[in-house]
């Protein structure tokens, strides 16, 4: 049993500063994860070397794994920090922000990127109102319906994100996490009649044709979704798509 | 003379904030949502199991009047029925909405939507969408809001947090105060009216199952603005969630509908895994003890049993405040497919496979029953709510509404498993109607008052923030609230006795006091999270006084809020008609005569100030006491 948890992390304090490491040693804990170690260092902001601090600043909030709010590169890693467990990861912990979004502040980083690319592929469904017309849905088969889930699922945490090497700042491209999401609105019993729409918008610049199939999203992803079957389908449905604004004007 | 352009703002990106912000746009008004993150983070994605609302496709002759009854009873009578009676009426409307938005329910065979039973109910009346149905609703209204967002309609400001409202010189809410989280900058912002949907209030216990952000100080903010609060001692205790130093992380309500079973090892000395106990050497004290609704009785009854058989007769696993939840006697397709979201959190964090060995778990503060008062409007007709009305859900301060776990109007002592989801998204919608009411029979718009009130309001913040950075003491705000936790878990808890709750409402004041010596560790004037943390510390000190003193001024036992000193006790093995069970109902109505009433806490300089308003019983009056045995 170790008696202390020691990390490294990488610290920012404005986007225009620079960067530098900063180490801590904290007492050690069964069960600790990486937020409950950063909520420690702010019980008592003091790094390795005994100098008091400000505390680390990094977002979190369901501490579950259901929010996508806490993700930072752990070890070189991207994944939530909330869901790694200290003991089951070398120390010392190497804690860096998300390398491919603007930096706010040690690690916290801004992904409105990705809110943009969700508006930008219609990401909803179409409704007269949020009010009632006595009528359900269409029916889902169970089948489509497991499809869906798993992609319904998707926390907008950025993993896929930071890990697609065709995704990165200066890039156009929309990125895996968004395109499974334009598959999962043109699947459903009223979204797919917009489909047309989502896919022209995914078939110009930064979109589909940009995924290089690396398949390190896939990886990525917490959740495990299954996110490189839902691009390949997509891709069907583009090449379709392609063909039918060829053909039939 | 109408307001022309009126400007609308909602404080709160959860369920109840989205919807309010959908049904106001609808009505054809601009809106601003402020909240502290990206909205699709909102705590809202952490309701697991489900949402109820009567479909009724299971066979069962399910009907509304018994979801209205199952609510209104499961609550110990404890909350006005008119509101109660429409929710649970328009519930399935509700749901076929969610169901267009796009909400990806678990289907049948035939893909229609499936229901699964809960707690303290007896019909299957739980629609759900795997285990993670709190984040499906939720991300349904986020796409939502985002059409109206594409659209120009609404107006997000995210990494803002709401620090108070503004007032004119009638008393009327006409804007707020908030803080931009990066810059740190205050700002003042008109609006006609404010819908507040912040959520609950758990981290005034330090640990819950709440995400980091479910201070209540939003709620404690306006409560010290002049805004009632009510039912503060109603505090629910999820049975089932995994005990962690961080957090409780909760395993839903479902796992137990879905045949999950409670139990402990009959020898407490029995150090075997769980998985070896034989079934004759295990106490399914649930099932023993409530055999008509077994497994699922409602959350706190299922908490104080596990108390009692941990604590009172020191039964639990090796003696610890662990019990089993037990689903691994069913099928592993099942679970994956059914529960996949709880299983997958459980293993993740417990480094066990649930579907394989049974669960620890014990009970932990889950949702807060009480909240801002609101008012509402009595439909003669149907006896229900009347819609759409200026009056619903709006709180004791003119122009400000309430919204979701931060009002106290639909739970009365004790929330039923599912009903949160539904009285969130209900709620939101029916706030945002009322605004739409509310603003068309303004006289005069935000935009013309006097930029005082706003520059005053802004000066007021600036010194409390300037006061904190200033501040030269050895207190950690960090520190402080980890030792608020503690206080309020040890003498606010599932159990009370008024010499513990009189203990902590003095170690609340003690806390006061330490809150003059803070210092925040941080000077930046960029993403400054201590800043912003003391001052939550702080509103949750109040919040803590409040719900202490609420507390501490009820004597009786009623849902959730437990004083054994005035237990009246269900005479064993005796049912309606008996004597002695009928001895028992009288005397529950007399105690009803003295104890059915709202806690209202106002805010003072010296502290909360209790009175009691009545409540209206039309739908169901009061003749059934809560029996799930």
């Amino acid at each position: 049993m170790p008696d202390v948890i020691r990390l490294k992390i990488k610290r920012q304090e404005n986007p225009n500063s620079k960067s530098y490491w900063e180490e801590f040693e904290i007492p050690y804990r069964p069960q600790h994860n990486i937020i409950s170690v950063l909520m420690a260092i702010q019980q008592n902001p003091i790094n390795a070397k005994g100098e008091k601090v400000a505390p680390v600043v990094y977002e979190a909030n369901c501490m579950e794994e259901v929010c996508g709010a806490c993700t930072m590169i752990i070890n070189g890693k991207v994944r939530q920090a909330c869901s790694t467990l200290v003991d089951n990861i070398k120390q010392p912990i190497v804690l860096e922000p998300m390398s491919k979004f603007p930096l706010v502040r040690d690690l916290m980083v801004d992904r409105d990127r990705m809110f943009a690319a969700l508006r930008k592929i219609r990401g909803w469904i179409d409704l007269d109102g949020a009010y009632d017309i006595h009528v359900h849905a269409p029916r889902v088969s169970p089948k489509d319906w497991e499809k869906n889930y798993d992609l319904s699922r998707c926390m907008t945490c950025g993993c896929c994100m930071e890990a697609c090497p065709q995704f990165f700042p200066t890039s156009k491209f929309i990125g895996p996490a968004p395109l499974g999401q334009t598959w999962l609105f043109n699947n459903h019993p009223t979204g797919k009649y917009y489909k047309e729409e989502r896919l022209h918008e995914i078939m110009g610049v930064g979109g589909i044709t940009d995924c290089g199939n690396a398949q390190n999203c896939v990886k990525a992803c917490p959740k495990d979704i299954k996110l490189t079957d839902a691009i390949a389908r997509l891709g069907r449905d583009t090449t379709v798509q392609m063909l039918k604004d060829v053909f039939i004007k | 003379m109408a307001v022309k352009k009126p400007k609308i703002i909602v404080v709160g990106g959860g369920l109840g904030g989205l919807w309010a912000t959908i049904r106001i746009a609808e009505a054809g008004y601009d809106v601003d949502i402020f909240s502290l993150f990206q909205v699709k983070r909102s705590h809202s994605a952490c309701a697991q199991g489900g949402i109820n609302a009567c479909l009724d496709t299971k066979g069962q002759r399910d009907s509304i009047r018994q979801h209205i009854i199952d609510t209104i009873k499961g609550g110990a009578y404890l909350a006005n029925q008119p509101p109660i009676k429409t929710m649970c009426e328009e519930a399935p409307g509700l749901i076929r909405t969610f169901d267009r938005m796009g909400v990806t329910w678990s289907r049948t065979a035939e893909g229609v939507m499936d229901l699964r039973l809960f707690g303290g109910v007896k019909n299957k009346r739980t629609c759900f969408s795997g285990a993670t149905t709190g984040q499906q609703l939720l991300y349904v209204c986020d796409e939502q809001v985002r059409k109206y967002e594409e659209a120009g309609k609404v107006h997000k400001y995210e990494w803002w947090e709401f620090l108070s409202i503004v007032k004119d010189s009638n008393g009327a809410c006409k804007g707020i105060v908030a803080i931009d989280l990066r810059t740190m900058e205050t700002k003042a912002f008109r609006a006609d009216a404010v819908v507040l949907a912040t959520g609950g209030l758990g981290l005034v216990y330090g640990k819950s199952t709440n995400s980091t952000n479910s201070t209540g100080a939003a709620a404690a903010r306006v409560y010290q603005q002049g805004a009632k609060f009510i039912n503060g001692e109603f505090i629910q205790f999820h049975p089932t969630a995994m005990p962690g130093d961080d957090k409780n992380r909760l395993m839903s309500e479902a796992a137990r509908g879905e045949g999950g079973r409670i139990w402990v090892p009959k020898n407490v000395e029995d150090t075997r895994p769980g998985k070896e106990i034989p079934e004759e050497e295990r106490w399914y004290f649930l099932e023993e003890w409530y055999p008509a609704y077994g497994n699922t009785v409602p959350r706190d009854v299922a908490s104080r049993a596990i108390w009692k058989v941990c604590r009172e007769l020191n039964n639990g696993i090796g003696g610890k405040d662990l019990v089993y939840l037990d689903l691994s006697h069913r099928d592993e397709a099942f679970l994956r497919a059914r529960l996949g979201g709880i299983m997958e959190i459980y293993e993740k964090f417990a480094g066990e496979d649930p579907t394989k060995v049974p669960m620890k778990i014990f009970p932990a503060v889950h949702y807060s029953m009480g909240g801002l008062w609101v008012d509402w409007e009595k439909d003669e007709a149907s006896g229900g709510m009347k819609q759409p009305s200026a009056r619903n859900h709006q709180t004791s301060i003119p122009g400000l509404f309430a919204a979701g776990e931060c009002d106290g109007a639909y739970h009365g002592a004790n929330r039923l498993g599912a009903n949160s989801l539904l009285s969130a998204s209900f709620s939101g919608r029916v706030a945002g109607e009322s605004v739409a009411v509310y603003v068309k029979g303004l006289k005069e718009g935000a935009d013309s008052l006097p930029g005082n009130i706003y520059s005053d309001e802004k000066q007021r913040q600036d010194s409390i923030n300037q006061g904190l950075m200033n501040s030269q003491g050895d207190e950690n705000p960090f520190l402080l609230h980890h030792d608020l936790g503690e206080l309020m878990r040890n003498g606010v808890s599932i159990i009370r006795d008024n010499k513990t709750l009189d203990e902590a409402l003095a170690g609340l004041q003690e806390l006061k006091a330490r809150f003059n010596k803070i210092s925040l560790d941080d000077t930046a004037n960029w993403s400054n999270q201590p800043l912003i943390y003391a001052r939550q510390v702080y509103d949750m000190i109040v919040l803590g006084e409040v719900l202490a003193k609420s507390a501490r001024m009820r004597d009786e036992c009623r849902g959730s809020h437990w004083k054994p000193e005035f237990e009246l006790k269900i005479p064993e093995g005796k049912f309606s008609g008996d004597p002695e069970f009928e001895e028992y109902r009288a005397k529950w109505k007399a105690n009803n005569e003295q104890w059915l009433k709202t806690t209202v806490a106002e805010h003072t300089q010296s502290g909360p100030q209790i009175s009691y308003e009545k409540i209206e019983i039309s739908v169901l009056p009061p003749d059934e006491p809560r029996d799930y045995r």
